[in-house]
């Protein structure tokens, strides 16, 4: 169960929180314009990393804010936590 | 009545007699003692009979790592209680306990055929024996295995105790109060930690506190007093909690445990009533010691499961804690020194025992100290069978060659009642490998030891491989004194002194002249795997331990192999040749022992099992005698019977009243979202199919929202309340998810859109009155609205006042009647409810619940999101093209739509069924074919919705069917158990199509 630091609340239980996949997976601003593959790339393709990943969370029964977290799959720490709109930070890749 | 009880310790009380029940027969006890230590003060051994062969078994350990003595408490149906260790179970009076694996009892029972014909039982039987003919499975073996296997008997009614949740934070939390846990938890203590320390047993002090060799001291003092003295002073400390009888049954990650106290277990029946059995603490802790020590492990050589035979150092425990010696004429046999702290002990009790050692030569102060004694020990000899059936009553030892790989010379018989052994120690690495951390081999004595310590969790004592005294106590200083950052002095001066090993002889399975065939040497006592079975499995290809162990299920009883692990991993590295540690460890899963639900599920039982939702209106569907759905967690009501209706009556009477005259429904529960923001226009277009900037103020539309996927996802009306102003309201059960999607939405992907979002479902009661007598009614509720088609269209929104309190009312309508929703804040629901109902009266206004609503909106073929639906379905699919602009530049889920597969033309459509016999129901997820003659049958779609419709006094339904859009008037057939149902492919409008009745 991890502890995971809201940037707008602090370091609460993992219960209080949903996770939203991979972040940094932007919306095409003109979808109609992209070939089928293309779409599917954005749709459905997923790096699924076992190491250093940047992924999304909510804090639903919280604040209800998205915020971005870097998480290392391998050991389930937490590395760093940013809000959404942030540039990731650059020492983890 | 023999009597094994020959000293008086600290820890019984004499003074209060406890008696029991065991398999029926009352015994005596003593309060202080566990189940085992009263059975073997009574000279019981024999307590099961085992898994698989059915041979007797008897005590074999002191603790948690029993294998053998599994009892069934109780004999209530809601007390009764399977799986319980004896070891572990502390005495009460009035206890009731049998044995639980024997069947008929456990001196005499069936199963000990299998003992004789063992060899057809080889490794994997299960997966050889039970495999065919298939007929068998439910008459012959599974009834068969279920009897012989006696794994325990569930309550059968419901658990009457009650059961705790808590949770709490700590700086550190220590597990384990044995040497290295107390000296742990006094450091943090000391230097303002604040500090839980847990230990399972009654009392603190571990296997030191009844330590009494006289070579082995602290300070000048027996190492037992020296700990008395340290246990006494930790309990003076204030920002230390002690927590006994309380054992961690999972470390996850982040230091969040979970324990489990026992509060009531050992107190006789009169005293547990109305309190609290079990509490599970749910802990976050800063910082985590493990000092949970280690277990003895057993020898495997042939016939070394016999009642009597038991671990030396448990004997040693029975005998210093317990008062209780486990046999009058012992004999050890051992590959370490530890036994002889047993040997020295029983000799200083009287009790006559010798030493059976495989190392050739040993010389430790112990060795000397039992030689002194004139304690007989036979070194370089290994046990190679024992005999007694219900006990053991002597055994045979040979000496071992020079390589240790096999006996030499002539056997030797002794006779002895109870033979001790110790294979050496293995750590319970269990919370250090729970907790995610990895384990190193030592080579030495082979022992797997936690391979690295984080800045947040640390190993200390002999579960991270430290066993002499001196050792444990001078590194969990050092360690504990890093670990923390503190420099705590108070075990600077310190003085040890303790008997050092030094030599050791690890052999996993010990030599025989008897072929292994012929032999049973037992790995996992619980399971009733022996050394043959591993071999067996590797024999047949096994490589893997995690394959070997399921194959033999070694390791994998209710004891998860705590005895046999080592040994099974042993076996197979001499067997396939390769060094123990880079075969790897199986995993250890938690709980660490056997947890009740009830301790899991704690206070959340009956009505605590799940939040409910009600509506304003609930108590007036209760009086009014309505059966109540489940929809998410809301009680929805189901229909309204009277006078002793089934179901179908009742519906088939409120649809008709709601298309003839009038109905009401309680539709509170819809999701309702308030969208507030200048942008809010533009969000709506972005998430819903159709247009929405050009809808007026005070005007409703139908919305459908999809998934990026293209698949429809929630629908629902929307009313424009003032330029900047929407109420969205979602289907029942998607309200929190579409909440969600569009905050993450409006967050993550169009952060620059002016929008807001509140969830107002609770807020707001409505009664939703429809049927062509609801103007009349609407017009007694607001006689000054103007309720005229001109002034309040159908699909608008006016806002009145009942009695003083707003009113929103939508004429917006999903019976396809003219319909009218009252929106009323919540706490006057109640009120506007029972005002619908009497201004009703004279219309014969109907109560009708969530299946009449279903009824009449397929007759309206409209969809419900959910039921219609599964995830798979588009607009087009759902042959609701038109509600998808093609004009819009983009919205959720609109470049899928004509992704290649979403333009498929066979995918699954949405259609009517119409039977051929208009009396037959169909039956929801009922399979559709063409043909019901070619085999395999090709399957077409299922039927999703179906009603009998009494305003058209025929069978309908909806289904989804591949290319259903071009079948009209195409015949299907249902194929049901006992016989094919005609139907033929309709328009999915079975009931005014023209949508007359909006405006009748
Ligand atoms: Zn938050």
């Amino acid at each position: 169960m991890f502890l995971i630091n809201c940037p707008f609340c602090g370091e609460r239980d993992q219960s209080e929180f949903s996770s939203g996949g991979e972040a940094h997976i932007v919306r095409p601003k003109q979808p109609t314009e992209l070939s089928d593959d293309e779409w599917a790339e954005y749709l459905f393709m997923r790096k699924n990393i076992k190491g250093i990943q940047f992924e999304r969370w909510n804090h639903v029964h919280g604040c209800r804010k998205w915020f971005n977290v870097v998480r290392d799959t391998s050991n389930d720490k937490i590395l760093s936590v940013y809000k959404m709109g942030e540039k990731p930070p650059v020492n983890y890749k | 009545m023999p009597n094994y009880r020959i000293h008086k310790t600290e820890y019984i009380d004499e003074t209060k007699r406890v008696s029991f029940k065991y398999d029926g027969k009352t015994y005596f006890g003593y309060e202080g003692d566990t189940l085992a230590s009263a059975l073997l003060a009574n000279g019981i051994h024999l307590v099961g009979r085992s898994f698989k062969y059915h041979r007797p078994r008897g005590i074999v350990s002191c603790g948690a790592e029993e294998p053998n003595a599994i009892c069934q408490i109780g004999s209530k149906k809601d007390l009764t209680e399977p799986n319980v260790r004896a070891t572990e179970l502390e005495l009460y009076e009035g206890l009731e306990a049998s044995s639980q694996n024997c069947w008929p009892n456990v001196k005499f029972d069936i199963g000990g055929i299998n003992n004789l014909i063992s060899p057809l039982i080889p490794a994997g039987f299960y997966y050889k024996t039970f495999m065919w003919p298939k007929s068998f499975w439910k008459k012959v073996y599974e009834p068969l295995i279920r009897l012989s296997a006696g794994l325990g008997k569930s309550p059968t009614e419901p658990d009457p105790d009650i059961y705790d949740h808590k949770y709490v934070h700590y700086d550190v939390l220590v597990i384990g109060g044995g040497v290295s846990g107390i000296i742990a938890a006094k450091m943090a203590a000391k230097n303002n930690f604040k500090t839980l320390l847990v230990d399972d047993k009654k009392i603190l002090g571990g296997s030191t506190i009844y330590q009494n060799n006289e070579s082995i001291k602290i300070d000048d003092k027996l190492s037992s007093e020296w700990l008395k003295n340290e246990i006494q002073e930790i309990k003076k400390l204030s920002n230390l909690t002690i927590k006994t009888r309380t054992s961690i049954a999972a470390y996850h990650g982040y230091n969040f445990l979970l324990a489990k106290e026992n509060l009531t277990d050992h107190l006789p029946e009169e005293k547990k009533k109305n309190k609290i059995r079990q509490r599970l603490w749910k802990i976050r802790a800063k910082k985590v010691v493990i000092a949970t020590g280690s277990i003895e492990r057993p020898l495997v050589f042939n016939n070394n499961d016999r009642p009597g035979i038991l671990l030396s150092n448990s004997i040693n425990k029975y005998l210093d804690y317990y008062g209780v010696t486990c046999g009058e004429n012992i004999i050890l046999f051992t590959n370490n020194d530890s036994a002889y702290e047993t040997s020295i002990s029983l000799h200083k009790k009287g009790i006559k025992n010798i030493i059976i050692d495989l190392r050739k030569s040993a010389s430790s102060e112990l060795i000397k100290q039992a030689e002194s004694l004139g304690i007989k020990i036979y070194l370089n000899h290994v046990v190679t069978n024992t005999f007694g059936y219900r006990k053991i009553n002597s055994l045979e030892i040979m000496k071992l060659s020079e390589d240790g790989n096999t006996t030499i010379g002539d056997k030797i018989k002794l006779s002895c009642d109870c033979l001790g052994m110790s294979g050496g120690w293995t750590p319970m690495v269990h919370m250090h490998t729970q907790s995610g951390g990895k384990l190193d081999f030592r080579d030495e004595d082979q022992v797997f030891l936690p391979k690295e310590n984080s800045e947040d969790q640390i190993s200390v004592g002999s579960c991270n491989g430290d066993f002499d005294l001196e050792n444990i106590i001078d590194k969990t200083v050092n360690k504990i004194n890093k670990f923390l950052d503190i420099d705590n002095q108070d075990y600077q001066d310190t003085n040890i002194i303790c008997s050092k090993e030094n030599d050791k002889r690890n052999i996993w399975l010990l030599p025989n002249k008897i072929p292994l065939g012929k032999t049973k040497c037992f790995v996992d006592f619980q399971n009733d795997s022996t050394a043959k079975d591993i071999k067996l499995a590797l024999k047949e290809g096994f490589r893997s331990i995690e394959h070997v162990k399921r194959y033999t299920t070694t390791g994998m009883a209710t004891d998860q192999g705590k005895l046999s692990n080592m040994h099974a991993l042993g076996i197979i590295a001499d067997t396939a040749g390769v060094k123990m540690g880079t075969l790897g460890t199986t995993t250890f899963r938690p709980p660490f022992t056997p947890l009740t639900f009830g301790t899991l599920v704690g206070r959340n039982v009956g009505k605590f099992f799940e939040v409910v939702r009600k509506t304003s209106m609930h108590e007036w569907h209760v009086k009014n005698n309505a059966e109540f759905e489940n929809v998410g967690q809301w009680k929805r009501p189901w229909y309204y019977p009277k006078n002793r209706e089934n179901m179908h009556d009742a519906v088939q009477r409120e649809s008709k009243a709601a298309r003839d005259s009038a109905g009401i429904l309680d539709a509170s529960t819809l999701g309702k979202i308030d969208i507030q923001g200048s942008d809010a226009s533009e969000f709506l277009n972005r998430v819903y199919t159709n247009a929405w900037s050009k809808l007026a103020i005070g005007k409703c539309r139908y919305g459908l929202m999809l998934n990026e996927d293209g698949m429809v996802y929630d629908d629902g009306v929307t009313t424009r309340i003032s330029e900047n102003h929407y109420l969205m309201t979602t289907t029942t059960g998607g309200a929190a998810n579409v909440l969600s999607k569009l905050e993450d939405y409006l967050q993550t992907e169009w952060p620059e859109l002016d929008v807001y979002l509140t969830s107002v479902t609770d807020h707001y009661s409505t009664a939703s009155i429809c049927g062509p007598n609801s103007k009349k009614i609407l017009n007694k509720l607001f006689p000054n609205l103007d309720l005229s088609d001109e002034n309040f269209p159908h699909m608008s929104f006016k806002e009145d006042k009942l009695e003083n309190i707003n009113c929103r009312i939508m004429r917006i309508s999903f019976t396809g009647e003219q319909s009218y929703e009252i929106n009323i804040e919540s706490k006057y629901g109640h009120s506007l409810w029972k005002m619908c109902i009497e201004a009703g009266k004279e219309f014969n206004l109907t109560p009708y619940g969530t299946e009449t609503m279903h009824l009449l909106r397929a007759e309206k073929g409209f969809i419900i999101v959910g039921q219609d639906t599964d995830g798979t379905m588009t607009p087009s699919d759902l042959q609701m093209d038109w509600i998808v602009s093609k004009k819009k530049f983009d919205f959720i889920g609109k470049r899928s739509l004509y992704r290649s597969d979403t333009v498929r033309e066979d995918r699954k459509q949405l259609v009517g069924l119409l039977t051929d016999d208009p009396k037959e129901i169909l039956e929801e997820g009922a399979q559709i074919v063409l043909d019901v003659k070619s085999k395999p049958i090709d399957m077409l779609g299922h039927v999703t919705s179906s009603y009998f419709s009494p305003n058209l006094n025929k069978s309908i339904a909806l289904a989804v069917v591949r290319s259903g859009k071009t079948m009209k008037g195409q015949k299907l057939i249902i194929p049901m158990e006992n016989k094919n149902i005609n139907v033929t492919v309709s328009d999915t409008i079975f009931l005014d199509k023209e949508n007359k009745r909006l405006n009748a």
